[in-house]
């Protein structure tokens, strides 16, 4: 399979990349930071990986998305598979407080992803098959007072799936949207972690399985679609007084 | 966030930094506040190897570098687990010249502790197979290390439980194999003579080890089973990846007391009595042949909450055999033993100031951690080091500084080069602390 991975450099994305190399499959890979793409552009290769190429690319202005993904595209030439894992978990209080920090949280977890899909779409659509996979977040199911900024932005990016999913049905091309919960990861190191965490391993195991089944709406670990579940069911006038 | 090593004793309570890549050890340092660090890998060293207020764990320095098939070199991060590495050469024909007893180790503390496996009497230990490594010092500067190039930090690194700096990444030989799996064959001994007799005449085999019964006493102390394998020769065979099997976890600490001398002895006898009669040799995959305790997932937990202590010790040849028999024979009439007491012979040792291996006899032994057990442990010490003998660092909780530097003739080079790279001591473990390798800074828990 040819594979496209953007925000490779995230420990999901890192952990996945892992899998696929194992398998022997074709990866071009996207992500800011250079020194740490290129340790994993190595690591890959060393795994089974073909790596076609690989590119820097910050997400953290949307408006300079437009055509960046030519290269990926030519380098792999067709595209079985996107993975899409960038994100940054923003400091929910002071989005709050500043506006411009509320933007740019959802900039690079909301609005970036879309651009990203808006180019995607019709290159996909064009091709005739290929599966777009996107990673969001449990936080995007209800908007819990200690995150809804990030929530929201996840939100908008799961709404969206749904929309571009049925769009693009009749194209051939299938939309995964994978919802993990608590990751124990880099972008999670500050917080205190407890029974349900979960290791980006696990969750890259359940992404490679999504793609290889065509899922559609992914919880993982699994027994997070039943927690969301019992979340999703709390009335807004008790959810209102929940602090958690 | 309490952690302890394997042993589960003793506990200490630390602040964690785990830089996502060895890009950010340098300013993790930096960035840390000044108190005592020291590297973890695993955290599968024994006692408080790897305990410190500060830990800096290495676990997600897990990255592959290069694989040069032809030459069989490998270049890896320092956090990546020897199992892992195992996964993706074995099938490629390579394998590492040197394993410990699980798969969980990882390259950094491996090379940190200097572990030996089966085969030391021919293959030496880790450090032997390791061209270089970049290692982080204390004031951020990475230095490359090799026999050619900072010999001295090369020497003092190996073996020198992390207190030189961070090792990032490192070069390793790889050894060719045919297949995955190993020839096994299993000899009896009654007594302590010819389970050394045994371990001697085998030492041109690959791998050479001896469960003893430390329970046994009189004519049969010492008695045991001694496990002689070889690589497979044959590309075709059982090239299965890895062996199906079962893995039995123990989710949760059994009473402490159920490890008694009843049933222990009971344990032992059972052992011993099904290895008692002459099996025909088979071939068994690696990972059943060296990793046995792993298909147990946490069974340190059997020893309950309170842990365990483990004891290495080696002898010299020409006095060993005396030395071994006095301790099993303290162990036996202490009614302490362990269920995992190992005997086997070394090759010399090689040029690091603090490794623990040199030629002779080394016996292992694990006690369930108990108010008694400590001055049984200070008695040990005393035939050890009558003997010229040496207690293994990565298994250690509880020596004084006095018998680590009777143990250890060449600790005031290891701290001569530490002093120069590290003068303030930023690297410093509870057991550095404890061995007077530092000065004690790190809190007591």
């Amino acid at each position: 399979m040819n594979i496209l991975i953007i925000g490779a450099n995230s420990a999901i994305a890192r952990a996945t990349a892992r899998l696929m190399a194992a398998r022997g499959e074709t990866l071009y890979l996207m992500g800011r930071n250079s020194e740490r793409l290129q340790e994993l552009v190595n690591d890959v290769e060393v795994r089974g990986a073909t790596i076609s190429g690989s590119q820097v690319l910050d997400l953290g202005d949307p408006d300079t998305i437009k055509g960046t993904l030519q290269d990926a595209v030519n380098a792999l030439g067709s595209l079985d598979a996107v993975l899409i894992c960038h994100g940054s978990l923003p400091d929910q209080s002071q989005c709050e407080a500043d506006y411009q920090a509320a933007k740019q949280a959802i900039n690079v977890n909301g609005l970036s992803v879309i651009a990203l899909l808006t180019e995607l779409a019709p290159i996909m659509s064009t091709q005739g098959s290929g599966t777009i996979a996107v990673v969001t977040s449990v936080a995007g199911d209800r908007g819990r007072q200690p995150n809804f900024v990030y929530g929201a932005a996840k939100a908008m990016v799961s709404t969206y799936l749904e929309g571009l999913r049925g769009k693009l049905l009749k194209s051939g091309v299938h939309v995964i949207d994978i919802r993990p919960g608590l990751v124990d990861s880099p972008m999670t190191a500050h917080m205190e972690k407890g029974p349900l965490w979960a290791m980006p391993e696990q969750v890259a195991i359940r992404i490679v399985q999504a793609i290889d089944k065509q899922q559609h709406t992914v919880y993982t670990p699994g027994y997070w679609r039943l927690i969301m579940a019992i979340v999703k069911s709390i009335p807004a006038v008790i959810f209102k007084r929940l602090k958690f | 966030m309490e952690i302890s090593g394997w042993g589960q004793y003793p506990r200490h309570t630390a602040t964690i930094i785990e830089p996502p890549s060895a890009g950010d050890v340098q300013t993790a340092l930096r960035q840390s506040a000044d108190l005592p660090l020291i590297t973890r890998g695993r955290g599968k060293s024994y006692g408080d190897s790897s305990l410190a207020n500060s830990v800096l764990s290495s676990r997600l320095l897990d990255n592959y570098i290069s694989l040069d098939q032809n030459n069989l070199k490998l270049q890896c991060g320092a956090g990546i687990t020897l199992g892992s590495i195992l996964e993706l050469i074995v099938p490629l024909g390579a394998f590492l010249p040197v394993l410990p007893g699980t798969r969980h180790v990882s390259a950094g503390g491996a090379l940190a502790a200097d572990i030996h496996g089966k085969n030391h009497h021919g293959k030496g230990s880790f450090s032997d197979h390791v061209d270089s490594f970049r290692l982080c010092l204390a004031n951020g500067e990475i230095k490359q290390c090799s026999r050619t190039r900072n010999k001295k930090l090369f020497a003092a690194t190996c073996g020198g439980m992390g207190l030189t700096g961070i090792v990032l990444d490192m070069t390793l030989k790889l050894l060719p194999i045919g297949n995955d799996q190993i020839n096994n064959r299993t000899v009896v001994s009654k007594n302590l003579d010819e389970s050394l007799a045994l371990l001697a005449e085998h030492s041109s085999s690959e791998y050479v080890v001896s469960w003893i019964d430390c329970l046994a006493k009189g004519d049969a102390l010492g008695r045991g089973v001694v496990f002689v394998g070889e690589h497979a020769t044959g590309q075709e065979s059982g090239k299965t990846g890895r062996p199906p099997g079962l893995s039995i976890p123990v989710p949760f600490h059994t009473p402490g007391l159920l490890l008694n001398r009843y049933s222990m002895s009971l344990f032992n006898n059972t052992y011993y009595g099904l290895h008692n009669k002459s099996q025909p040799d088979q071939q068994v995959h690696y990972e059943r042949y060296f990793f046995p305790l792993d298909r147990i997932q946490s069974w340190n937990r059997l020893y309950g909450r309170r842990g365990f202590l483990q004891y290495q010790l080696v002898l010299p040849l020409p006095a060993a055999k005396e030395g071994i028999r006095q301790i099993l024979e303290r162990v036996a009439d202490a009614g302490k033993g362990s269920f995992l007491a190992v005997l086997k012979q070394f090759g010399p040792g090689n040029d690091n100031y603090l490794s623990f291996p040199c030629e002779g006899i080394t016996l292992t032994l694990d006690f369930k951690k108990e108010a008694s057990v400590f001055g049984l442990l200070e008695e040990l010490d005393k035939i050890v080091l009558a003997h010229q003998g040496r207690l293994y660092l990565a298994k250690d909780a509880r020596m004084t500084a006095e018998t680590f530097k009777a143990c250890y003739p060449n600790w005031e080079e290891f701290l001569a080069v530490k002093q120069q790279v590290d003068p303030d001591n930023r690297f410093a473990s509870l057991q550095s602390d404890r061995l007077g390798l530092t000065p004690a800074r790190n809190t007591r828990s």
